[in-house]
């Protein structure tokens, strides 16, 4: 088996499995917010208490969104997008996820700069102060959503990478599944960010 | 219709010259194709502009849409000249040639590489001999429908022309290889050799560069399910290393 097999499948699982999970994590703590300054404060405290943190935050979050980010570019250059002689529906989300990698990968590094490196302790405060900003407010609407879109699209193409969802009618199946897992990413998503007040 | 249909061709006189367009009024006839449009060109090599040029070189060979050969970019998309029908076709009718394979002169390019990848996965059933080895294993009828559709790959390359993975800075086979791969797999003689055409889709440039893109299945003329093929090797692939790792 030449190594790019082995790549290519983790790169898929990886998108789902941890960073997927991660994600789904990350939005459900976000929503403390919605209960209030208390709520999310408390919920980001937790969070930090968790035993071996800095390993687990290494071996589940960052190693693996490194690797997805570094392999992925390699997979989109490898791509020659032709979605105006083929503008197929499938063509294009293949197009959108390729160009959502590129914002989503911008988006978390610039995340992760100014909020995990250099606000020290994380809190309601903190982040509400960095959304105040329209400007940063709307860079991570635009990034949010970016982020989602790969994400649920990412969830369909895994299904058929993997050769889970084989026949068309499957495949069509997991495309409406993977829109609800979009649209409730987003609804969940945004109304925590809108919550930073 | 007009009297005269108007052709834009894109034109090289050889692989390394500079591509140019080339326009050509062909008299018109009812029912014909662009294979029968060319051949006016080469009987009377004359452009739009009223010039003496060379006759535009194309391939094609059976006429009835089965061998593959006349496959070019009409009008964008690639298919067929010879069922290409000139009544059906916007106009002015853009002809240029494929751009995933190597570029021989004007219309014709070499899709050797299409037999190639034939090769690597090995998409054929071994016997070993020539001597009587007994009727061979029955088939369902089933399995046997399912083959029927995947043997009318005529390697005609519309596949890897629409793949955005399959260009020149990827090593991807593409769809069609893939699809013989289903077949020869299906049929039990040829299961004999599952294993080594698994392990060939899973070398480089094999399967798992196959980005879900499904252009393929939209832009096969003979509607294989290429898709089909894809997700069901990918499931085999996906398996037979997870057990090979695990059983070694």
């Amino acid at each position: 088996m030449a190594n790019s097999f082995l790549w290519r499948k983790l790169h898929s699982l990886s998108g789902i499995f941890p960073i997927g999970i991660f994600l789904v994590e990350h939005m459900f703590i976000n929503s403390l917010a919605v209960k209030g300054e208390t709520a999310f404060n408390q919920g980001v405290a937790l969070l930090h208490s968790i035993p071996y943190l800095g390993a687990l935050e290494f071996l589940i979050i960052f190693a693996p969104i490194l690797f997805h980010a570094l392999y992925g570019i390699w997979v989109v250059y490898l791509t020659r997008n032709n979605v105006l002689a083929y503008s197929y529906f499938r063509n294009w989300l293949f197009y959108v996820q390729r160009l959502t990698a590129l914002i989503t990968l911008v988006f978390i590094g610039w995340h992760v700069l100014i909020l995990r490196f250099s606000s020290g302790q994380i809190s309601f405060s903190v982040v509400a102060q960095a959304l105040s900003n329209p400007v940063v407010m709307a860079l991570y609407l635009i990034g949010l959503i970016a982020t989602f879109v790969h994400f649920a699209n990412g969830l369909w193409s895994f299904l058929v990478s993997w050769g889970i969802t084989i026949g068309e009618g499957a495949q069509r199946k997991a495309a409406y599944v993977s829109t609800l897992v979009f649209v409730l990413l987003t609804v969940v998503g945004v109304n925590a960010l809108l919550a930073f007040k | 219709m007009p009297k005269e249909i108007t052709f834009r061709i894109k034109r090289s006189d050889n692989p390394q010259a500079a591509s140019y367009w080339e326009e050509f009024k062909v008299p018109y006839f009812a029912k014909m194709n662009v294979v029968a449009a060319l051949m006016e060109i080469q009987k009377n090599p004359v452009n739009a502009k009223g010039e003496e040029t060379t006759p535009v070189a194309w391939d094609c060979n059976c006429l009835e849409e089965v061998c593959g050969a006349c496959t070019m970019i009409i009008n964008g998309t690639a298919r067929q000249a010879c069922s290409a029908l000139v009544d059906n076709l916007e106009q002015p009718v853009r002809l240029a040639p494929l751009t995933k394979f190597p570029l021989i002169r004007d219309l014709v390019v070499d899709r050797r590489v299409m037999f190639a990848n034939l090769r690597k996965v090995r998409a054929w059933i071994d016997i070993d001999g020539t001597h009587d080895m007994g009727p061979g294993p029955k088939i369902s009828q089933k399995v046997q429908e399912a083959a029927y559709e995947l043997s009318k790959c005529m390697t005609c390359g519309c596949c890897m022309e629409a793949c955005p993975n399959v260009n020149s800075k990827s090593k991807f086979i593409g769809p069609a290889a893939i699809a013989q791969v289903d077949l020869v797999n299906s049929h039990p003689t040829g299961s004999l050799q599952k294993e080594a055409r698994l392990e060939a889709l899973m070398s480089e440039g094999g399967i798992a560069d196959c980005g879900n893109a499904q252009n393929c299945v939209k832009a096969c003329p003979k509607n294989i399910p290429l898709t089909r093929s894809i997700a069901k090797l990918n499931r085999e692939t996906s398996t037979y290393a997870v057990k090979r790792w695990l059983g070694r």
